[in-house]
């Protein structure tokens, strides 16, 4: 089982060599590409990929958090998470490739 | 709920590259979540700062029940995708 880690450089390089544009142009792709998952889901957008999985936003109501040192009462405020549900595909040829 | 889907976000970056063909934009953006896939099927992370991370979490064996027998089935360890939240895009999801 691998334990690498994979960069932004990793996924430029790839389309690198699947395309054939510059190194720098595959770079601002993948940065593009980001750039407007991200933008979407800060409209509160739901950014679904087929086949990969579905990145939506969640509100969540404020509560009484705990300070787990002190024990002392803080108040958390409402907030927006970011939850990605992968899609079946993703998870078939992860738990395939990941079986002992 | 409304939102962006892959055809629509390929749409976006070919707007953006006028100089490309579309076929072009495809295969790049087809890549780039291609290679996220492979490196969780070989058990690597992805960490793509300010964004996210995509991770392997393994999953212990478990004893289950299948719920309209009450049967117990034995469930066999197994490893599943996760995605961790960047703190930059947990900070403008909350307007910071």
């Amino acid at each position: 089982m691998g334990e690498k880690t994979l960069t932004r450089m990793d996924l430029s390089e790839a389309v690198f060599r699947e395309v054939g544009l510059s190194r720098n142009e595959s770079a601002e792709l993948v940065e593009a590409v980001l750039q407007h998952m991200s933008d979407s889901l800060v409209a509160g957008e739901q950014v679904k990929i087929s086949s990969f999985g579905t990145f939506s936003v969640r509100e969540k109501a404020a509560r009484v958090g705990r300070n787990p040192k002190t024990g002392q009462e803080v108040p958390i405020q409402p907030r927006r998470v970011l939850t990605f549900r992968p899609s079946h595909l993703m998870k078939d040829r992860v738990a395939a490739g990941n079986k002992r | 709920m409304w939102g962006m889907i892959r055809s629509e976000l390929i749409q976006k970056i070919a707007d953006e590259n006028p100089h490309l063909y579309q076929r072009d934009v495809e295969r790049i953006v087809n890549t780039i979540f291609e290679e996220i896939t492979n490196a969780m099927a070989r058990g690597d992370r992805v960490e793509l700062r300010g964004f996210g991370a995509f991770s392997v979490k393994k999953r212990d064996a478990r004893v289950g029940r299948n719920p309209r027998t009450g049967e117990s089935v034995e469930v066999e360890e197994k490893h599943v995708p996760f995605f961790k939240t960047g703190k930059l895009l947990r900070d403008r999801l909350n307007g910071k």
